[in-house]
């Protein structure tokens, strides 16, 4: 067959190029069509193109007083994972002022069990790719997302300062921080960051078998912080001892990820917008379809020197507070909801150790366990004990070279 | 549970005596002298026994540390980079000792090649805070993870043994 000459050649070009506007031209269309704009006032108008008419529903309805106010709250989201995404997602469309999102994750295609995240953002940052499609869900949000790792260093003071001054007014606290991550070393510089700065933030956690799950409100001084006590585990009745990890490090399912996006971003809403009764620590064992809720004190002897600054910030406080007002509620340190299971130690505990264990344990609900006990602090062998050294860290470090 | 040679190799390692973290100034000078001793004497506690394993070095902070660990396997031996920060919240919570290398190459792992602890590490090392430091992680947590995984993935044919790297390339 003959070659095409250049004349045919360019014609199919031509062609091509006419396709080619064409179907830019729909995109544009669609685009246009389907973005939303900004609104600056929310309306209670029950009409189609009215994003918010469901939520301002809820002031007819008597549940809510004043939902617009959800604009003026900013929540600090930190991790924007299985849990975290989801969280941002919905404080989205309930159209909340302010997002701060953290995290340092890429989009990866083993993320696909879980909600929000879809294939074609493989590869980009997590805060990158939520933020494009929240502002696309709502355009109303203001973001600021930042892309590091909290716990180090660097970034740690720098994560304190926005949530210090991260508010919907400028330089005011965010309202809120949200613990959405998933490890022990996030929970505790959270933790660490908000007793030092006295901000209320909330404690998220699925269970590395991802069939128990939980939600912590943390009110610096009134109530237990993340470091008060060893880890809170909700007992599933699995067998720890055959639950083990066979070649790999966690499960996760999307359900359980949702289920307590949703208990979160439920107590989110009713803490800012004043309705209802805010959970303090309610747990979700997946197996058994058992929800343990509690209210726990702060641990008068906690590790982090600050939560006991809080304590006693949190005492004057009260004291300060005129009496007569109410009969002040017996704060309910427990609430002992029915059910039948007893509370388990892990099985890397034995009885001695537990025994051991020092005195303030936290008084827990019936279905929810620590995750390990401390042992009662012991006087140590000296000799154990590194010596004292006249050697200066570059000294040492040289040492340590040469070796 | 931790097996009898990691007992005997811990119960060596000289215990730290202040409890401070990289935001603790003075304290935490102090604090890394004594990560240092802790970690020189383990190093040559390893040597002594034949069982030389790892080395280690950080920036001047000593707020980030980096260096090589190797395993040999039916007598040849195989090394890795290792790294890892010291959070803000140590020692409290212990450092993430991470393998990038092995990144996505092994289940046991989270994300940039952290290795996964087993469930008795975080309850030791609560138990013992400050009393364990950098030194007591290497030996409860990255020993007993290469012993188990290292072999796995040699046979997996996803480690393969290489001559050795070409040192005098990097500097
Ligand atoms: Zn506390």
């Amino acid at each position: 067959m003959a070659s095409p000459t250049v004349a045919e050649l360019q014609q199919t070009i031509e062609k091509l190029r006419e396709e080619l506007k064409n179907e830019k031209q729909k995109i544009e269309e669609i685009k246009g069509t389907t973005k939303r704009t900004r609104i600056t006032q929310m309306s209670s108008e029950v009409v189609d193109s009215n994003p918010y008419s469901r939520l301002m529903a809820l002031k007819r309805m008597g549940i809510v007083d004043d939902y617009e106010k959800i604009r003026d709250f900013s929540i600090a989201v930190v991790g924007v994972g299985g849990v975290g995404s989801v969280t941002a997602e919905m404080l989205t469309r309930c159209g909340i002022g302010k997002l701060l999102l953290f995290d340092y994750d890429k989009v990866e295609l083993a993320n696909m069990n879980r909600l929000f995240y879809q294939p074609h953002q493989a590869g980009l940052s997590k805060v990158e790719a939520a933020e494009k499609t929240l502002r696309e869900i709502n355009p109303d949000v203001e973001f600021e997302v930042y892309n590091y790792n909290i716990t180090t260093m660097d970034n740690f003071n720098h994560f304190m300062d926005r949530i210090r001054l991260g508010g919907k007014v400028k330089d005011t606290p965010v309202d809120l921080v949200l613990s959405c991550v998933d490890n022990f070393e996030a929970r505790m510089a959270i933790n660490t960051a908000c007793n030092e700065l006295g901000q209320s933030w909330f404690e998220s956690g699925v269970s590395e078998n991802a069939v128990s799950g939980h939600i912590q409100f943390v009110i610096p001084g009134d109530t237990s912080c993340f470091a008060c006590a060893p880890p809170l585990v909700v007992a599933t009745q699995t067998d720890e001892k055959t639950l083990k990890r066979e070649g790999v490090c966690a499960a996760s399912l999307p359900t359980t990820m949702a289920v307590v996006a949703g208990f979160l971003v439920q107590n989110v809403l009713k803490y800012l917008l004043h309705f209802g009764q805010v959970s303090y620590y309610l747990g979700y064992n997946a197996l058994q379809d058992f929800f343990p809720t509690m209210r726990m004190k702060p641990n008068p002897h906690c590790d982090d020197t600050h939560c006991l600054r809080q304590q006693r910030l949190f005492q004057e406080r009260e004291a300060a507070k005129p009496k007569q007002e109410f009969t002040e509620e017996t704060e309910e340190e427990v609430v002992h909801d029915e059910n039948e299971w007893k509370i388990e130690l892990v099985s890397e505990t034995t009885e001695d150790e537990a025994k051991a264990a020092e005195g303030d344990k936290p008084q827990l609900t019936e279905g929810v366990t620590v995750a390990y006990t401390k042992p009662a602090a012991q006087a140590e062998d000296s000799t154990d004990f590194v010596n004292a050294t006249e050697m200066s860290i570059d000294d040492l470090m040289s040492q340590m070279k040469q070796l | 549970m931790v097996d009898e040679a990691t007992k005997l190799s811990l119960a060596k390692i000289p215990l730290l005596k202040t409890k401070a973290g990289p935001r603790d100034g003075e304290l935490w000078i102090s604090r890394l002298k004594e990560e240092y001793q802790a970690l020189i004497k383990y190093v040559q506690n390893n040597k002594e026994a034949d069982n030389d394993w790892f080395r280690l070095e950080s920036n001047k902070e000593g707020t980030r540390w980096f260096g090589k660990c190797w395993y040999i396997h039916e007598l040849l031996k195989y090394e890795f980079d290792v790294e890892f920060d010291i959070p803000v919240t140590y020692p409290t919570t212990s450092p993430e000792i991470a393998l990038p290398e092995l990144d996505g190459k092994t289940a046991k792992m989270y994300r940039g090649g952290k290795i996964c602890l087993t469930d008795h590490f975080k309850p030791l090392w609560a138990r013992n805070v400050p009393k364990f430091g950098i030194a007591h992680a290497m030996a409860l947590g990255l020993g007993p993870w290469l012993a188990v995984e290292i072999p796995d993935l040699i046979q997996r044919g996803v480690v393969t043994h290489q001559e050795k790297k070409d040192s005098g390339a990097a500097s």
